[in-house]
């Protein structure tokens, strides 16, 4: 068995923390070669990674944005020698790996949480609200990884770096350009520490006070669905099973119900701390520590002496 | 230019979802069921299109049991012109995986030859996020994933869409599969006159068989089960209680 890794990288940018969750996980199916495809991209921490056997580096513009009709023919290229193609469940994965597998004739297995056995994958659906355990019969297993729930693979010996040359690139589609919200907060998929705002917090506006105490926490800033929906937080800091799915050391809601589709995106934090005013939220159930009251007294208050 | 949309007949978002006792799946018997969220804001999509003028005719097609026609007489009623039902099972509780049904949409679209496709970007049942990327695979055109804003020009689509730093905007060549996503726009509500117009709209039904296409799924289900539920924590009185508890376990 050998297991194709296609790293996380966005032109230059290495997502190193998905790419060795994603290893970690998939590290136990066998050797896993690491495919490093991007633009001007560093393979060097990637192949530090401990059990990486070989990172095949590829580089060129037509690999800079991940472009799914090109970054699919090249995987594709390489899929002979491998038994197992996954990469973390990032956006740009999610829209590569369905077409790979359907180039290859197989079924492409998404949001992976655990692997049971080289041919047996457990995978969340419904919105979370149900756990399947499914066995592919394919030669051939094509599937992206829900990172949130695997520890990061250490850094270890440098492993060789090959380096390929570009397959043709396709016109099927082009990049325009990224529109990427500017943060100096830590990554939501990575941080320690995530403090979200959900519809209770009301507006934008009062989204200060949430940004505050993820400031003093250096926390990443998350938000439920009805706050993006209302137009309180930008669609990137959904945490949910249409958003992000996080697993951070300290989670702390504020004014938010917690509706299953937001659970799902959440429940596997270590520590989750509720405050809102009402009793009866369902994220009451959840939280390890509740705070029943008003927000807008309890967060700035709780930013105050954790100062 | 003729635009296909595919729809999915799923179990109602506000249903609670309760798994089977047999743990073979969840529970679909004598639950409300309904079109896939994300299918009603394809179909919306491509509505708005042909009051643009920019297509002419609106196809909706579903792969599924027989009761799927209830989805696809929704579609009709918010303003589809025809649909097309491929029955490919005979029980509610066989999901048609995403290949097979990429390879079943293959045909329509050899036989429709639809300038473009718009999709739900998962259906909320399995959850896959699949079948759009697949089909565009098969059919070796171009994607553009969890859309939140479509322009089309000459033969291009751009399409503004959802990733994980924000918004990236990409021009496919058309024909193209778009799947759509939440903020693409609200879908319109279907009027009892156009729910009785809906009725008379015509409604193809083909078996899947005629196709010769081999459905058989390639993920065999061991089990379905509910998810290990968190136990709920302790109320604290006080925000001093609260940080004197977090800092006692050291999570700050």
């Amino acid at each position: 068995m050998s297991v194709l890794l296609v790293a996380e990288i966005s032109g230059s940018q290495i997502g190193l923390d998905a790419t060795a969750k994603a290893l970690s996980a998939v590290a136990p199916l066998g050797p896993v070669t690491l495919l490093a495809a991007g633009e001007g991209a560093d393979p060097a921490p990637l192949a530090a990674l401990d059990g990486v056997a070989k990172v095949l580096h590829v580089d060129g513009a037509i690999y800079g944005h991940q472009m799914p009709e090109t970054l699919s023919d090249l995987i594709v290229a390489l899929a002979p020698e491998h038994t197992h193609i996954a990469a973390p469940a990032t956006t740009a994965a999610k829209a590569v790996f369905p077409r790979v597998a359907a180039l290859l004739d197989v079924m492409v297995i998404t949001d992976v949480t655990k692997i049971e056995s080289a041919d047996t994958f457990e995978r969340p659906i419904y919105a979370g609200n149900a756990t399947q355990s499914v066995t592919s019969i394919d030669p051939i297993k094509v599937m992206t990884v829900r990172t949130a729930g695997f520890d990061a693979a250490p850094s270890a010996a440098a492993a060789p770096i090959d380096v390929i040359d570009p397959s043709a690139g396709s016109d099927l589609s082009q990049w325009v350009e990224d529109r990427v919200n500017e943060s100096d907060r830590p990554e939501l998929t990575s941080a320690g520490v995530v403090v979200s705002g959900g519809r209770g917090v009301g507006s934008e506006e009062s989204f200060g006070i949430i940004n505050a105490l993820a400031d003093t926490l250096n926390a990443a800033v998350g938000a439920s669905r009805a706050a993006v929906d209302s137009g309180y937080a930008p669609n990137d800091m959904q945490v949910g099973q249409t958003g992000k799915v996080v697993a951070p050391d300290l989670y702390i809601a504020c004014g938010i119900s917690g509706a299953i589709q937001h659970l799902a995106g959440m429940k596997d934090s270590k520590i989750i701390v509720a405050i809102n005013s009402d009793a009866d939220a369902p994220i009451f159930q959840v939280a390890d520590y509740g705070l029943v009251t008003d927000l807008f007294d309890a967060v700035p208050s709780l930013t105050e002496q954790l100062k | 230019m003729k635009i296909l949309v595919p729809v999915k007949r799923v179990i109602d978002y506000n249903v609670k979802v309760r798994v089977k006792a047999d743990e073979s799946s969840v529970d679909l018997n004598n639950v409300k069921m309904s079109m896939n969220p994300f299918d009603e804001i394809a179909v919306e999509e491509a509505l708005r299109l042909k009051e643009q003028g920019k297509a002419t005719e609106v196809v909706v097609v579903s792969i599924g049991v027989k009761k799927s026609e209830e989805v696809l007489r929704t579609a009709l009623a918010m303003g589809a012109d025809r649909a097309i039902l491929v029955e490919a099972a005979d029980d509610v509780h066989t999901d048609i995986e995403p290949l097979a049904v990429a390879k079943l949409l293959a045909k329509v679209v050899a036989a429709e030859e639809p300038g473009l496709i718009l999709a739900g970007k998962q259906a909320i049942d399995n959850d896959m996020n699949a079948t759009g990327q697949m089909l565009a695979a098969l059919l070796g055109w171009g994607q553009a994933t969890s859309a939140s804003k479509l322009e089309l020009t000459d033969g291009t689509a751009r399409v503004t869409r959802e990733v994980d730093g924000g918004l990236q905007l990409v021009d496919v060549k058309m024909p193209a599969i778009i799947t759509c996503d939440l903020r693409l726009n609200e879908p319109r509500y279907a009027s009892l006159p156009n729910i009785m117009k809906a009725k008379r709209k015509p409604l193809q039904i083909i078996s899947a068989a005629e196709y010769g296409v081999d459905a058989a799924p390639r993920l065999i289900v061991n089990k379905t089960v509910e998810p290990p539920q968190r136990a709920a924590g302790e109320i604290l009185a006080s925000v001093d209680a609260l940080v004197s508890k977090l800092k006692e376990v050291g999570a700050v």
